[in-house]
């Protein structure tokens, strides 16, 4: 029998990790990640997982200690946010080059400066071009069951790379909700022993990582990197739909709610998609055909499938939780108008940047927005083409 | 620890010939000295911080390392090693892994005072079991010779250019074995590049074979950088210590040890002079400045030989 539990978001994941019992964790506290560890040094601490956590001293050491435990041939994780992960930055693109399946479990939080704590998504939308999987959250029941999928997405052999599992900070991280957990046992089986094939601790065969290599081999490992990550696409859908056949929730590159027949759409990832889900209703009892895409995989990008699911649409909203500072939009924006136009959707698209450091994004806003797509598309009235919402008045 | 040169000598190389370090590089000697050390049986990780090293036994797809290597970034070899020690240790604890493995970590002083210090100092606090060994040759010279916190001062390096104006750097070195020293690891030790080799020797073996976080600081001259014939790195490696330049040294779970008091301590000319990035010292008008290399280098030792003597 599943566990019915109420947890937050940190929480969630921590006992996600508890179950998976991974080898090792580096980690080095920031608000809102911070939880992370120190539930994961509570549960070491009592006995109920043996996982060897490492206090680094400094994001930049967390994932260098993780590529080096990854490496060695130990099943590794860290977690952090915003800043942490700037800190490490170079190091997310050694991760991923090295093909090693990590995880980094991140909780969203806008970036210095000025310096503040609360949601956003530029951590993650800045390191989207690093080669890590990186998967999104609605609430703490998807936190918890996209960890539990992790590893088996990123270490299957045509894979191997390092994923990212994100959550919005506070409003997620913090929240607590009802959660349905399941079994220690069904999750160990589930995502079962890790097997390295090539790794540093292999008595029969030495490793060599982290080589010096210049133009003549270069390109070739870029290309074998994008070639794993067009291959995740499939092994996301698989682990997805083995994950429903186990918990009675599947998972797929997103979530269409109703969208089958809608006029008018969303794009939107993590909890904002919650707050939209009540407007779409509240707008479908007033005749408004609403729906939303709720993205939950952004790399790899499923832009044929996010195309195919818009394409009957009539006005969309892309809404982007960052600023990519282009002029034009965020990077949700840039990337699905590029799927619409490969695939020959020919959907009218709008970029709007909302919840940045934090800011509310209320029902009302969203309702507003639809009814605007909606104005637009009737009565030809105008609709601005790239704008902010909820900014001070 | 009886030690005989011939045997150690013949032992197989873990460092393969054909990598692209320079000739008579004192970096690439001092690692084939700490190797050595390794007992024959033991299996090892052995680590880089990016440099000359990295890039010169690392080329894709050719690695001089005969046992499993990681090279991560500049500034991380502490905390990466600790990664993969404590991965051995996991392994170890699971029962998949039964053999003995050593972690020994590289990095040149650029990658160990300077952009590194923070990751080996975080390492060497949590007491991970592996030995970082700097091999210092005072320069950044895989970039082309500018200057680190372990240049000696009035050196002429590419970034502190002697010139009109300037006589070099213009700051005394950092002493790094004694901010490790400091962390309260079981043991530092300090060496270079001498006649049969057994001081190094001695040091690596008690580094890599003590539990524990261990650092071993090697003066390794950069040719190059230094601008001495090739050929004389063991007459500049040998006057480092004669002068009290470079001293030996070990702190052997907190208690220092002097390992060799010269009977006759040279002047530091002696060590300076052969190196053309001190050739401005010996211009007439620069005599003060050899005065203060001289007194800074004394007040060094008699602190060292201070330390020391309390025990």
């Amino acid at each position: 029998m599943a566990v019915r539990e109420r947890l937050s978001g940190n929480e969630a994941i921590s006992y996600a990790i508890k179950q998976v019992n991974p080898d090792v964790m580096p980690a080095f506290p920031i608000t809102p990640s911070t939880e992370i560890p120190q539930y994961v040094a509570n549960y070491i601490a009592n006995g109920e997982m043996d996982t060897e956590f490492i206090p680094v001293e400094s994001e930049h050491s967390s994932m260098s200690a993780t590529i080096g435990a990854s490496a060695a041939g130990a099943r590794a994780l860290t977690a952090t946010s915003s800043c942490g992960m700037a800190l490490m930055w170079e190091e997310l693109y050694v991760a991923a080059s090295n093909r090693l399946p990590l995880a980094l479990c991140l909780v969203n939080r806008a970036l210095s400066g000025p310096i503040n704590i609360n949601c956003d998504h530029s951590d993650s939308m800045g390191a989207r071009d690093t080669g890590f999987i990186q998967i999104y959250a609605e609430n703490n029941q998807e936190v918890y069951d996209n960890f539990v999928q992790a590893y088996r997405i990123s270490e299957h052999k045509d894979v191997r790379l390092p994923i990212m599992i994100c959550q919005d900070g506070f409003i997620t991280s913090h929240a607590v909700e009802n959660i349905e957990l399941l079994e220690d046992e069904k999750v160990k089986g589930f995502v079962g022993e890790y097997e390295p094939e090539n790794y540093l601790l292999n008595p029969e065969q030495p490793m060599a990582l982290g080589p010096y290599a210049v133009s003549n081999y270069y390109m070739e490992t870029k290309m074998a990197q994008n070639t794993a990550m067009k291959n995740a696409k499939q092994v996301i859908l698989d682990v997805g739909k083995e994950y429903g056949e186990l918990s009675g929730r599947s998972y797929g590159f997103f979530e269409a709610y109703r969208l089958e027949d809608a006029d008018y759409a969303f794009v939107i990832i993590g909890s904002a998609a919650g707050t939209t889900k009540d407007a779409v209703d509240q707008l479908r009892e007033e005749g408004v055909k609403a729906g939303i895409l709720k993205l939950r995989v952004f790399r790899p990008f499923p832009d044929e499938e996010i195309a195919g699911a818009l394409k009957n649409c009539k006005v969309v909203a892309i809404m982007d939780r960052s600023e990519s500072f282009r002029g034009k939009g965020g990077p949700l924006g840039a990337e699905v108008k590029a799927a619409l136009y490969d695939h020959a959707a020919n959907v009218r698209a709008f970029n709007l940047i909302y919840g940045l450091g934090g800011r509310d994004f209320t029902v009302e806003e969203a309702k507003q927005i639809y009814r605007d797509l909606e104005a637009y598309d009737r009565d030809g009235k105008a609709f601005e083409e790239y704008r902010y919402v909820g900014l001070r008045g | 620890m009886s030690y005989n040169f011939k045997e150690e000598m013949n032992k197989p190389e873990r460092l393969a010939p054909g990598h692209r370090m320079c000739a008579g590089c004192g970096g690439t000697i001092a690692v084939r000295a700490v190797l050595r050390a390794l007992h024959e049986g033991d299996k090892a990780v052995i680590g880089n911080a990016t440099g000359c090293l990295e890039v010169s036994t690392f080329m894709y797809p050719f690695t001089a390392y005969e046992d499993s290597y990681i090279h991560n970034a500049f500034e991380n070899a502490g905390a990466t090693m600790g990664g993969v020690e404590t991965a051995y240790h996991v392994l170890r604890k699971k029962g998949k892994l039964n053999e003995t493995y050593k972690f020994i970590t590289f990095g040149g002083d650029g990658g160990t005072y300077d952009i590194g210090l923070q990751s080996l100092s975080g390492a060497m606090e949590r007491n991970h079991d592996f030995v970082y060994v700097c091999y210092d040759n005072g320069a950044y010279m895989n970039t082309g010779i500018q200057r680190s916190s372990a240049t000696p001062m009035y050196a002429d390096t590419t970034t502190t250019p002697v010139g009109s104006e300037s006589n070099g750097k213009m700051q005394n070195r950092k002493d790094l074995a004694s901010i490790i020293a400091a962390h309260d690891v079981p043991y530092v030790g300090q060496s270079t590049l001498l006649g049969n080799f057994k001081d190094i020797h001695t040091k690596a073996e008690k580094a890599i074979y003590t539990e524990g976080a261990c650092f071993l600081n090697i003066m390794a001259p950069c040719p190059r950088g230094w601008r001495y014939p090739t050929q004389d790195i063991m007459k500049i490696c040998k006057l480092g210590v004669e002068t009290c330049y470079w001293p030996l040294f070990e702190v052997d779970h907190g208690k220092w040890i002097l390992n060799y008091e010269p009977k006759k301590k040279l002047p530091i000319e002696d060590f300076l002079r052969p190196q053309g990035r001190f050739k401005h010292l010996f211009k007439k008008g620069n005599e003060d400045l050899l005065v203060q290399f001289q007194q800074e280098v004394d007040r060094r030792w008699e602190e060292l030989q201070f330390r020391c003597s309390r025990y």
